[in-house]
Order: C-alpha cells, then structure tokens, then sequence
C-alpha cells in the first residue's frame, strides 16, 4: 500500500471522527502554536533590539568612539564605574586627529550631548529634550531626514550659525498648530531658529526619539553640552566588513594620543550596534532554547494522547484489520496504515498549531512595538516534530494492530 | 464403508490416503496428516487430528460438520489465516504449511477469495472500495484497480450500486459484494464460510445460484456449512467428526442420502 493510500484512508478516518479527532491534535497544536509564537516574539525582540542599537541608537556600521560606554547589557561594578571617572576627556582635538587618519569612503561626526528644557513664545515649559551640538555628517551618519525646512549645511556649522532641527514632538508642543520653520526655539535663553523638522523616529524602550532638537556644533548650544568633553565621535564605515579596519584606525589614534603603553587596556570606549548585541544575542540563544523546550512539554503530552487514542482506534477496528488481514494486507501494510493515520493526525495538528502561532504573533506584533516575525526555520521544526510525534506515538500501536492474529481479529465485534 | 464411497480408482487414493497425489495444477489443495492443537489455558484440544484432503482443481465441495468438529479450524488452515502445527498443505503446488507471515498474506492476497457468513465489508468503503481492497495490496495502481473492480462489481449485477455503503445494501447484495471482492485476484480457490447463514431462503437461494454459475464455470469454490440444503449444491461433500474426515462422498450419492430421509 503506498504512502499517498494510507494518507487517503487516515483522513477520512479523521473526518468520520470529528470532535475525537480534535481534542486528539489539541497538546500538539498548543506545543506547535508556543513554539511558533515564542520564537517569533523572540525574533521580533531581536529584530527590536536591533533596529534600535543599529538603527537609532549607535547607527549603521558606525563606530561611537565615547569616554566610557552607554549601552551596558552586564552589571556595572563600582570599580568600573570609577575607573571610568579617571579616564580623559573625548576632546575635539581627538575628534580631528580621527578625521585626519580614516580610509576613503568612511564618514565622521561630532555628537555632543545634554538634557535641557527650551522655550518658545508660544510655550513656555515642556518635557526634557535631547539637545545635541552635532557637525552635519551627523544627519547622514545617522540616517535622519526632515519632513518640513531643511537640515543645516557644513557652512553653517563652520560659521557657528544659530539654527536648529527638531524632533516632530517637540515641533508639535512648542509650536502648537503652526508652521515651525522660522520660528525662534529659545535653549537657555538663547534663540535657535528652527529650519528644519525631523521626520517620525517613533521610540526605543520607551524613549521617544521626537523630542530632540540639533543644532550646529560650532553654535552657541555647544556651550550647553559642554565641548571641552564631547559625549561621542561618530565614525561611519562605507561597510560591515570596513568596520574592524575602521575600528583599528580609531583605536590606535586614540591610544597615541592618550600615550597608551602596550600592556595597558583602552581608558576610551569603542561602542557598536555589534558589540551592544553581543550581549543580546547571547540571551536569545537561551529564550530561543526555553521557546522550544517549553512548548516540547505540550508536545510530549500531545504524543500520549495521540497514542493512547490511536490504541484505542486499533481496539475498536480489530475486525477491519482483520479483513485486511484476510484480503492479504501484511505485517506492515497495517504498521504503515497507523503509523500514516498518527502522522498524518498530529500534522495536520501542527498545521492548526502553525496558524494559531502566526496568528499569535501577529497580535502581539499588533499591541505591542515588537516586530514579531515567524520564523521559517520554526515552521520546519513544526513541520518535523508534528510528523516525528505522530509516528513515534503511532509506533506502539501500529506493531499491536500489525501482530494481531487475523483469526482473532475476524470474530471480534 | 469408506471404499464404497468412492467412485473411482484414481480418487479413492486422493480420498482416503493422497499417497501419489502430486501438488500442482490437477490437485489445487492437497493435504497430508494436517494437525492442529490448541491450548486452552492449559488443556490442549486436538481440533484436527490428522486430515489428508486432496481437491482438484475446479471440484465444487462442501466441507460439513457439526461444532467442534474441527471444519472452522480446517477452513482457517485451507484459508492459509493459521497454519497446522504438523502435517504438509500444498496450495496450488506451493507448500504453504511452514511458509512465514508474510508469505502467508501473500497467498491470501493471490490465491484465495474469501466469502464470510457476516460479509466482513468495510462498514465506512463503498463498495467499489471493499471490491478493489485486494488490489490495493497486490500493488495495482489506482485505476487500474477502480476499472477491475468496477467489472467485477457488474459481473455480479451490482453495476448501478458502486458507490453504495454496506448499510445502504441488502444482505443478499453485501454477500455479492462480498463474492466480487474476493474474486477480484482471481483466485485458485474460492473459500467461503457458511455464506447464507445471515441471510433469508430466497436470499440464500439467490447467492447460491451465484456459487453454482461460479462452479460451472471452472472455479475451485469450496463451501463450510452445517446446513444439508446448502451443501447440496456442492458436488463433493467433505463431512468432518472429531478432527477427522468422517466421510467424503460424491454428490449424486450424498442427494439420494438426503433424499431418502439420512
């Protein structure tokens, strides 16, 4: 009997019994649907995390050269924290000397930080902004474009003009139904105009990347931001495989200049969308590991239940199997039509599983900000374990059905 | 007593000891000395105790005998559904009595039709489905086996019911079903086990009358009951007592007996 027959007979054996076929597939398609949904929200964490280390955050292939680093997955011991405090300052001068020494094709800018509340003469009072003192490669080294105005030119860096780009929330609070673009946005007292309007970044753990305001780094906002110590210097590599040359350029320039000896480590810090995954992805390995071994639970009480049902079916068609037997169906025709009937029984219970996952997966992507993305690989898995279930479950019976003795098995009722 | 029975030279050896009887073409079934015990909780029951049977190919018998006489187990043996625990049985010149399980399904599968008293179709197959199961197992493809069994399915005047589920059929049209399923291999022989037990006299009267156009025909067919009118039909009579042939007669013989009030 073939392969493509038996699968034929076991569903409709399947139709015949609706409602016991369903309860029958439930431990295998919950374990399936976890399985699907757990490893697609991890992803979708992944895909998360990334997209706000890489993306907003550190920026593509960029290399965030800061005193000391802003993105700690570990713990932070007290010595650490203090060793840090001894470190020297990210200067501008550092900052040049950098510039001086990249290959062709790599960008570089100067992104110095503060917290600060401005005002307008429209609002007096607000939220915390991110004001940032940046050199124009900023914007191209981080991916931003405006959505209104315009962003500021190299020149007017270079002159020190009072200008400023802002996020769209801040555009939205301090100047409420208007056109910003022209407008003066008061920062300690002094005004910036506004030339330009971010478009949407949206947030990243829960902190909105609207509200922030730019402005040239040679303007009066560096006075805020303090450039005797920048918080970093942006170096961008034309590539993924330029950033280990790009990341060596900048280290031993740093360590020149800092006189570093060659037994003693780096009093600087070299911070990547990389290097802060690291640490993630070390973590996804083990929610990866438990989103499979968890639902594996419902999936081993799946395949009791699916054995105990399929011992059940060989009880109660003795007498099929006898004719079988009687017609010349041998040892393992019956042994395959089962093992076929359990597989095909716990696959299509895998099927149900698959979609509920995806389904679960789509609302979480849809009340939550992770991306959740169904991972094909997981799908293969599911595929694999519903078959693999089915015939290790049907295994058991399928031999008592086959070794049954026709004699026996023709006068049962 | 026995000697008397006989008819001729030829068959009174095949009768009463099969020596020289060679398995093959002439001699469908041949059996010699064929034992079978079984163990019930630990009393050991002799249900055959020594059978030789010779039938020819084409022979029309009946095998008759009270319960517990042992015709069920000779029947199961003949059927190649259990094996003799001593004694040789040779079907259609294949020695079948040591061949393993699979073989077994084998020469099931090939060489004999089975006909139930309970019809023993599949409750949930149409009979189209029951018809070509057989060939399922035999290994032929799928329309090749849906032509045949339709064929089958008209040779026995069940054309128009092809699609018919056992429940929706009478019973006199179950056991056609039945005879075309086993059938469908083209089997040496025809083994049917009390065939018209479950069914009413016109019934019965119809399925023989298929058995009878089956015989003359030229196939083997034989036939386990206990009732005489049925076994009537059958040119040979094999009647068994106690796990042995008791008596072997000709048909012509065996009527006159049941006409003359035995």
């Amino acid at each position: 009997m073939s392969l493509l027959e038996a699968a034929r007979l076991a569903i409709s054996q399947i139709r015949v019994q609706k409602l016991k076929s369903f309860f029958t597939l439930l431990g295998v398609t919950i374990g399936v649907m976890f399985l699907i949904a757990v490893v697609s929200i991890v992803n979708g964490m992944g895909n998360y995390m990334q997209d706000a280390f890489a993306g907003k955050f550190l920026g593509v292939n960029t290399v965030n050269l800061r005193r000391f680093p802003d993105f700690n997955m570990g713990n932070v011991t007290e010595e650490m924290w203090k060793e840090w405090q001894r470190r020297p300052y990210i200067t501008v001068a550092d900052a040049d000397a950098i510039r001086e020494n990249l290959p062709l094709g790599a960008k570089w800018a100067i992104d110095d930080v503060d917290w600060l509340t401005p005002q307008s003469k429209y609002m007096a009072s607000g939220p915390q902004l991110i004001a940032h003192a940046a050199t124009a490669g900023y914007f191209d080294i981080k991916n931003l474009g405006v959505s209104e105005g315009r962003l500021f030119t190299e020149q007017e860096d270079q002159l020190g003009a009072a200008v400023v780009v802002i996020g769209s929330e801040t555009a939205e609070h301090y100047f409420p139904s208007l056109d910003p673009i022209g407008k003066d946005l008061l920062i300690e007292g002094l005004p910036f105009r506004v030339i330009g309007v971010l478009e949407k970044q949206g947030s990243a753990f829960g902190m909105s990347l609207d509200r922030q305001a730019i402005a040239p780094f040679h303007s009066p906002m560096a006075r805020f931001t303090g450039p005797r110590n920048l918080y970093a210097v942006l170096i961008q590599a034309p590539s993924p495989e330029a950033m280990p040359e790009i990341q060596g350029v900048v280290e031993e320039v740093m360590r020149r200049r800092h006189k570093l000896l060659p037994t003693q480590e780096d009093d600087f810090s070299l911070e990547s969308s990389a290097s802060a995954l690291s640490t993630w992805q070390n973590i996804q390995k083990y929610l990866v590991l438990a989103g499979i071994f968890l639902p594996a639970i419902g999936l081993v009480v799946g395949a009791i239940v699916i054995m105990n049902i399929m011992l059940v079916a060989v009880a109660e068609r003795t007498r099929e199997i006898g004719i079988r037997k009687s017609l010349g169906a041998r040892r393992r025709d019956i042994m395959s039509q089962f093992l076929v009937e359990a597989a095909t029984l716990s696959l299509i219970g895998a099927a149900i599983g698959i979609a509920l996952g995806y389904g679960l997966a789509r609302a979480v992507a849809a009340v939550s900000p992770l991306p959740t993305s169904v991972a094909p690989w997981s799908v293969a898995v599911a595929i694999a374990l519903g078959a693999g279930i089915g015939i290790v479950a049907g295994a058991y019976p399928a031999s008592r059905a086959s070794r049954l003795d026709p004699i026996t098995a023709l006068r049962s009722e | 007593m026995q000697d008397d029975l006989v008819s001729s030279t030829a068959e009174r050896e095949v009768v009463v000891g099969n020596q020289g009887v060679a398995p093959g073409r002439e001699w469908v079934i041949v059996t010699r000395g064929i034992r079978r015990d079984y163990d019930m909780g630990g009393e050991v029951v002799h249900a055959l105790r020594g059978v030789d049977l010779a039938i020819r190919r084409n022979e029309y018998v009946a095998i008759m005998g009270p319960s517990g006489s042992g015709k069920s187990t000779l029947m199961n043996i003949v059927g190649c559904l259990d094996t003799p625990n001593a004694g040789e049985y040779w079907l259609n010149g294949e020695l079948v009595s040591r061949m393993k399980d699979d073989e077994l399904a084998r020469v099931r599968n090939r060489e004999i039709g089975f006909v139930f008293q309970t019809f023993n179709l599949l409750p949930r197959a149409t009979a189209l489905h029951n018809v070509e199961l057989p060939l399922v197992y035999a290994g032929v493809s799928s329309a090749e086996r849906k032509r045949r069994a339709k064929e089958a399915l008209e040779k026995v005047q069940l054309g128009d019911r092809i699609d018919h589920r056992p429940n929706e059929l009478s019973g006199g049209q179950r056991q056609r079903v039945a005879i075309a399923r086993a059938l469908i291999n083209n089997p040496a022989i025809l083994l049917a086990d009390e065939p018209t037990g479950n069914l009413d006299s016109q019934t019965s009267d119809e399925i023989m009358r298929v058995f009878e156009g089956l015989a003359s025909g030229g196939q083997t067919v034989i036939m386990v009951t206990h009732e005489p009118d049925i076994a009537a039909h059958a040119r040979r009579v094999v009647v068994l007592r106690d796990g042995r042939i008791s008596s072997d007669e000709r048909r012509e013989q065996f009527v006159s007996k049941v006409m003359s009030g035995a």
